[in-house]
């Protein structure tokens, strides 16, 4: 964890104090709605369906215990007991009063949290990997340089109206967790042969309506220069991106109109004025990096004989392990994910008991670091092989030991029309059903490695475009149907899903994948994945099933 | 006379608008004028050439670069904001302050509200006409409540990244 300093305190605090005389300006009605709105979306509230929502800022995707468990007190104390996990690893409350959230802003900044810029047209919650510093293939620690990110992107005087949004992703690992291609900027950390320190550069990925998986602009920026790569390429979209139609708006549609070639060379002409000046100096990314609190790795031996045990006695744990488990960098730790894909349960979703469950956890076993994924799941980053048992046998009491991390039942979906104002369909209650249908674990684990993502719309909000299989939900004629892509995928093999046929009504969208996995499991060729057998057929086999039974 | 607030010297202050803003179909009156970038293209060095002032209100779309030859000229460039979202004429005052070095009057005009004075004044805005009715106290309240910023911008504040250097 970053440890903030008194800067930082006062920082939140007085942005809290802000934002407390701005809802109370609205509450009194010396402001319209109207004018509200961008104001109250610079600060994560959203009106929806039922209520106001406040999205908290999970700075890329990284909190020790002691938020984690504040987090959940807020959920009990304002909402009603839970939170929800999104796809920009924050924590989404959906039932929030207006007039309480001055307080709740207040109780975050009491813990060094806040919910700036987590939605309006600004610079978002940066995304980073959920494994750094664990992951024994990474470069450096994203961490830091997503940390610089946040202090450089928090109330920019020049980038907070920008045409559109804008989300930022770095990863420092060979094996992408973080759909960098599918962000305006994503950063994927490189070291040249001399030893520098450096970024390549992708721009212009994005989801949406217009999906496209960002072309690369620069293919090393040493990294001691990314502060003033990135104002400049800022200035270039804050200037050029359109702002005649909100579904062209992304930085995506300007670079895709200009041409990977033509807006890589405004940028660097733009950088070239920019010069040095906008850079950060290295003492800070110094600071910043030793800000970050040390890891304590004991020196462990690489077998754990509790470990190995627990395997063999608790065919639950064998299954866990199989599944949630991931390889440490050191040797004795493991990486242990959370699914909080329960069977049945909304994705992402968490009760309050459940965080402090996950809390208290970390505390005890996982050196007070908790981390959020992009799927929705819960990471506690390092963990001893000795503890893994104890932290399962906890997590499973709590309704947490679903074995499904990257398996079938491990879908992403956005909330969909059960709370946004913007749905057209209903996301959870696809996932839910999908998830029954292979309840069963071994048919789950014979299936392997398969990412569904589902939106409720087209603003895609699920994934759906890099869904292994996403689903689309469309209103036809005040019914909900669901459109199937094959195919995408959003790893380091980037790639946007095809569209398969006409969309299916709700009642059958289950079968359908069921059918899928039939064709899948009957196409495979050694170990291949689900979508490595679709990139070597091709979708005919899969169409002439799925659509074979509607004739 | 109406009336518009001011940064001077790092405070703000009230003071008398001596400029006529003018649309390009309206006749010109006397005195200090502000016009449009096509009417500057047109007139701008007549009026000039009269001896009054003379600013330029430049629409978000427009290029503050294409003003460069004539900033030496100009008493105010007003950025027009025809939406607070909008956030183009934050582009243009920073290029205007901190690459062009126009030392005149940078303008907000337009759908100009308190909750972005903090960020106007970082961008190098120094005359303000709010059409929210924010009072003098209530844009300095805007513009002072923040003690550290994390960034460099067109203004002179120390970024929290040197702050931190000098402690």
């Amino acid at each position: 964890m970053y440890q903030y300093d008194s800067l930082d305190r006062d920082i939140l605090a007085d942005r809290s104090a802000e934002f407390r005389d701005q809802v109370a300006r609205r509450l009194s009605g010396e402001i319209t709605e109207e004018h509200f709105k961008p104001v109250r979306l610079m600060n994560g509230l959203y009106l929806q369906l039922h209520a106001y929502m406040l999205r908290v800022a999970i700075p890329y995707g990284s909190m020790n215990a002691k938020q984690l468990h504040k987090l959940a007190d807020i959920g009990r104390r304002y909402d009603k007991g839970y939170g929800h996990f999104t796809t920009r690893t924050n924590l989404q409350f959906h039932w929030i009063k207006l007039a309480d959230t001055p307080d709740i802003l207040d109780e975050l900044a009491s813990i060094d949290m806040h919910a700036i810029q987590t939605s309006g047209n600004c610079i978002r919650n940066v995304t980073a990997d959920p494994y750094a510093g664990a992951t024994a293939d990474e470069i450096d620690d994203p961490r830091v340089w997503s940390e610089a990110i946040r202090q450089w992107s928090s109330l920019h005087p020049e980038f907070s109206f920008l045409p559109r949004k804008f989300k930022i992703a770095i990863t420092a690992s060979a094996k992408d967790r973080t759909v960098a291609k599918a962000h305006d900027i994503g950063l994927m950390v490189r070291r040249a042969r001399d030893g520098t320190l450096g970024f390549e550069v992708i721009v212009g990925g994005g989801m949406g309506r217009t999906p496209f998986i960002g072309p690369t602009i620069r293919e090393f920026l040493p990294a001691h220069r990314l502060f003033s790569y990135l104002e400049a390429i800022l200035r270039v979209y804050n200037r050029h991106g359109r702002r005649d139609n909100i579904y062209k708006a992304r930085i995506k549609i300007l670079v895709s109109a200009l041409g990977r070639e033509a807006f890589a060379r405004e940028v660097e002409e733009e950088w070239s004025k920019v010069g040095e000046a906008g850079d950060l100096p290295d003492t800070e990314i110094a600071r910043i990096r030793g800000a970050f609190s040390r890891k304590a790795f004991e020196t462990l031996p690489a077998q754990s004989e509790v470990y190995d045990a627990a395997v063999s006695a608790d065919p639950g744990f064998a299954r866990f392990a199989r599944n949630n488990l991931k390889p440490h960098k050191r040797q004795g730790y493991t990486i242990v994910e959370i699914s909080l894909k329960g069977i049945g349960e909304t994705p992402g979703d968490a009760t309050s008991d459940q965080m402090d469950v996950v809390a208290d956890l970390a505390e005890r076993f996982g050196q007070d670091d908790v981390r959020v994924t992009h799927e929705q799941n819960l990471v506690l980053p390092h963990v001893k092989l000795d503890d893994a048992p104890e932290v399962y046998r906890a997590l499973a009491a709590a309704g947490l030991g679903t074995p499904n991390i990257n398996l079938i039942s491990d879908i992403i979906a956005c909330p969909g029309l059960d709370y946004c104002a913007l749905a057209n369909a209903r996301a959870i209650i696809v996932a839910q059903d999908i998830a029954r249908r292979f309840a069963d674990q071994d048919r789950a684990e014979q299936v392997g490695e398969l990412k569904i993502k589902i939106s409720g719309c087209i603003n895609a909000c699920g994934h759906h475009h890099v869904g292994h299989i996403g689903i689309l939900g469309v209103d036809k004629k005040g019914e909900e149907f669901y459109q199937l892509t094959l195919g995408g995928s959003g790893a380091e093999d980037a790639a946007i899903g095809k569209i398969l046929g006409p969309a299916l009504p709700l009642d059958r969208v289950t079968d359908a994948i069921d059918t899928l996995v039939d064709v899948y499991l009957r196409e495979r060729q050694g170990d291949e994945r689900f979508l490595d057998t679709y990139r070597r057929t091709g979708d005919a086999p899969f169409k002439e099933a799925v659509y074979a039974e509607t004739h | 006379m109406p009336k518009l607030i001011r940064r001077e010297a790092e405070r703000f202050v009230e003071a008398d608008d001596s400029f006529t803003s003018v649309a390009d179909d309206q006749d010109l009156p006397e005195g200090d004028v502000i016009v449009s970038f096509a009417r500057f293209q047109s007139e701008g060095h007549a009026l000039i050439g009269e001896g009054r002032r003379v600013g330029v209100r430049l629409e978000p779309d427009e290029a503050v670069e294409a003003l460069a030859d004539d900033l030496g000229k100009l008493s105010v460039v007003a950025l027009a904001f025809p939406k607070f979202r909008d956030g183009r004429a934050f582009t243009s005052a920073h290029v205007l302050k901190s690459r062009l070095g126009f030392a005149g009057e940078i303008r907000a005009v337009g759908d100009v509200v308190r909750d972005l004075a903090g960020f106007m004044v970082r961008c190098g805005f120094t005359g303000f006409e709010p059409a929210d009715g924010a009072t003098l106290e209530h844009w300095a309240r805007s513009v002072q409540r923040h003690r550290h910023v994390y960034q460099r911008a067109a203004d002179s504040r120390i970024p929290a990244f040197a702050e931190r250097e000098g402690r």
